[in-house]
């Protein structure tokens, strides 16, 4: 089966040259130089067009070279992917995150950067430390941040006003959103004062685990954290939610997702990621009506900080350009695009150009927030235990079982999984 | 090919008489092998389409499922450890209850599709090939499409079923979403999309029953119903018979419908019905393609292409007790 499989490679590396060679080959009539293709995966369709942007802008710099940014909705983003670096075929340069870069790094699918950081002598110390740190393995930098998140309270101020409730404040805690929830939940208008959103653990849980005092996973990464009684109250947050009526049910939030109902106004209060903002501001309904507030203070402050890096594959065949795309994402120019039109930059500095972008909202929230931002929480392979996460949760969040013996299941299974990794 | 050709030659030798002169006078051994490899020429385009694209694919999926893969690739030997791995696995037991329920669910089908088809078999019915238009839509119209609308019809706050329902009162349930409705609402669409099909099928069966039988049955004084239940039916069954092949085994390895309506992945996992919606082939994209777990989701192939192979083989010994060929 060795054998097959290099014959398989060998195979697939001479289509790989062939299709290079007709795809790739027009020479330049005016250079005699070769034009590139560079293949750039994404999987967000409302970055589309600045990506699309950014693309067009490298290539009035490097004309031989032209960017082909590739789509693929987030659902089906890690499957494709996968799939294609299994067979060789990885995009030149794709976006990379947290919880899959160590599988991808440690499995030689992503081209270090080492050599040429050093060599064009790039600054990382423009970056957050946190981010910079996120993507490197053994001392060994795989990627540079692209942008970076936070989370907020995106709320309906519309609803709020309608209902006499105070707007957020800055220093606001559990027991005022809990109040807030409550004064907001209106059964005969169908509208509700927040989701216990099951699906997206950074928005929602990472947050209020870390806000109880709980830990999702130890420091070392090896033991789970979901057994600790403090993580489990930042679970009861959302279920005593549900419980309460003050949040759809489950069943309710699978057929529809709770974005949709925040944005026809039937959810008052939707904890989200700074990267709401494009969908926030392009849409009708939202634009004039909802503004963001720092989460609540639970034990203490905290939201999940993440970021998106560029990475370049380890199997591209355009390493040097793949990693002047990269270098240009990464630069001032790149962020100052990105900051008008897009998610928060990594770049310091170039925040600034996000926030006024958007004067409709209160931006300074999510840039504010870094200060108090906890890691996102992630191991060699932290897929499979995302999987645990909600085989478990999901029968606490419908209420079939008590969220202390959901919590007990889960991380038995996941000192499994985290045990497996080490061996 | 050589065993191919001798047991023809022994086939040949047991059915002619001693003194028979051999067929072809150009001398016999030469002559026969020509003519086999000609046969074997002609048939090599598919032959070797079946070897390749089919059969070599079955047996590499059954050398993986003795094997572990790492998650870009790369395999190594484990022996039958995913086969023990497979039997202590609730999540391959609740989509195997959940995979057979949904087949026996499909079932029902046939028997809908024999009585539309009977419907529309009607002599002088106005606009027959307008009804068969209809009820052949949904057959070439892409399943995913089909699963999509039928999502938001199903929705349980907004969806137009519930609303329907609610205009008499009903207060709906979440169809997909509640572990009660779901494997129910999944295969009333299965069995909405597959009815064109079996129908087309009923029909070309119902046409090929002679006349005869009929007017012999009207002179002995039998109504329409009457016809159908004694002529209709009983010739019908061997045409039965093949769709409920089909159909099982088209059930058994349901996938398009779920992956839409259920979706994949660890965000499929936050609908709390899929411990209802899981199938097999669900369970094995998810392995194969999800988490990468590749010589277990061969392992779980193998298991339902042996289920597959067990159940065609039961019908086939029950076709006996209930197919009348004429």
């Amino acid at each position: 089966m060795r054998k097959s499989t290099r014959f398989g490679a060998a195979l697939l590396g001479v289509l790989l040259v062939v299709s290079a060679c007709s795809g790739d080959g027009e020479s330049d009539a005016a250079g005699g130089r070769d034009r590139i293709t560079l293949s750039y995966a994404i999987w967000d369709n409302s970055q589309r067009p600045v990506m699309d942007e950014l693309g067009r802008e490298f290539t009035r710099t490097h004309p031989d070279v032209t960017i082909d940014v590739q789509l693929a909705p987030w659902t089906d983003y890690w499957t494709r992917l996968r799939a294609a670096a299994g067979g060789g075929a990885a995009p030149d340069v794709f976006w990379m995150n947290g919880p899959n870069f160590r599988l991808y790094a440690s499995n030689g699918m992503l081209r270090s950067l080492e050599k040429e950081i050093a060599r064009d002598g790039v600054d990382l110390s423009v970056y957050p430390r946190p981010l910079v740190d996120l993507y490197t393995l053994n001392g060994e930098r795989f990627g540079l941040p692209k942008d970076m998140d936070t989370i907020g309270v995106w709320y309906n101020k519309a609803l709020f006003d309608a209902k006499d409730v105070a707007h957020p404040a800055d220093d606001w805690t559990w027991a005022d959103f809990q109040s807030a929830a409550a004064r907001l939940t209106d059964p005969a208008a169908g509208v509700y004062g927040t989701a216990a959103m099951l699906g997206s653990f950074q928005e929602c849980q990472y947050n209020t685990i870390a806000q109880a005092g709980g830990h999702v996973i130890s420091p070392d990464g090896r033991r789970s954290g979901y057994d600790d009684p403090r993580t489990i109250a930042g679970l009861r947050f959302w279920t005593d939610l549900i419980r309460a009526g003050r949040s759809p049910d489950l069943m309710s939030m699978t057929d529809t997702v709770p974005l949709q109902l925040f944005e026809v106004g039937k959810i008052a209060m939707y904890w989200g990621g700074s990267w709401n903002v494009a969908e926030f501001s392009a849409n009708a309904y939202t634009r004039g009506r909802v503004d963001v507030a720092p989460l609540p203070r639970g034990e203490r402050r905290a939201t999940v900080i993440h970021g998106v890096a560029n990475v370049v594959s380890a199997t591209t065949g355009h390493p040097e350009e793949a990693w002047q795309f990269v270098r240009f994402l990464g630069s001032r120019q790149a962020a100052d695009i990105l900051g008008r039109k897009g998610p928060m930059p990594a770049h310091t500095g170039t925040q600034d150009a996000w926030v006024s972008a958007h004067p409709e909202f209160d931006l300074r929230t999510f840039v504010d927030a870094v200060a108090y931002g906890v890691p996102y929480p992630v191991s060699a392979n932290t897929a499979a235990w995302n999987e645990s996460e909600l085989t478990h949760l999901a029968r606490a969040w419908t209420g079939e079982v008590p969220v202390e013996e959901a919590a007990a299941g889960l991380a038995a299974e996941m000192n499994a999984l985290l045990s497996r990794e080490r061996s | 090919m050589t065993l191919t050709t001798r047991s023809g030659d022994a086939r040949a030798e047991r059915g002619a008489p001693p003194d028979r002169k051999p067929r072809h006078p150009g001398g016999r051994g030469r002559g026969r092998v020509a003519e086999a490899l000609w046969g074997y020429a002609f048939i090599a385009p598919t032959g070797i389409g079946l070897a390749v694209f089919h059969l070599w694919p079955v047996l590499q999926t059954a050398y993986f499922s003795l094997t572990e893969w790492g998650y870009f690739g790369g395999h190594t030997w484990t022996g039958l450890d995913n086969y023990a791995r497979l039997l202590a696995d609730p999540e391959v037991g609740r989509a195997l209850v959940n995979t057979l329920g949904y087949t026996a669910l499909g079932l029902a089908g046939i028997p809908l599709a024999i009585v539309f088809a009977a419907l529309l078999n009607q002599r002088g019915l106005r606009g027959a090939g307008v009804y068969r238009t209809l009820f052949f839509l949904p057959v070439v119209t892409m399943p995913v499409a089909v699963a999509m609308a039928w999502r938001w019809l199903y929705n349980g706050d907004y969806g137009l079923i519930n609303h329907g329902l609610s205009l008499v009162g009903v207060d709906g349930p979440h169809w997909v979403a509640d572990p009660a409705t779901a494997l129910y609402a999944l295969a009333a669409v299965g069995i909405w999309s597959g009815l064109g099909y079996n129908l087309i099928i009923f029909l070309a069966g119902m046409q090929a029953i002679p006349r005869e039988y009929y007017e012999a049955a009207e002179i002995d004084g039998a109504g329409r119903i009457t016809q159908f239940f004694r002529v209709t039916l009983p010739l019908l069954s061997p045409t039965a018979f093949f769709v409920s092949i089909i159909s099982v085994i088209g059930s058994l390895q349901l996938f398009d419908l779920v992956y839409v309506m259920a979706g994949s992945g660890p965000a499929a996992r936050a609908n709390p019905a899929f411990p209802r919606l899981q199938t097999v082939v669900q369970l094995f994209y998810d392995r194969a393609f999800v988490t990468n777990d590749r010589g277990y989701a061969a392992a779980i192939v193998v298991m339902l292409l042996l289920l597959i192979t067990a159940m065609t083989a039961v019908q086939f010994r029950l076709q006996r007790r209930w197919v009348h060929y004429a």
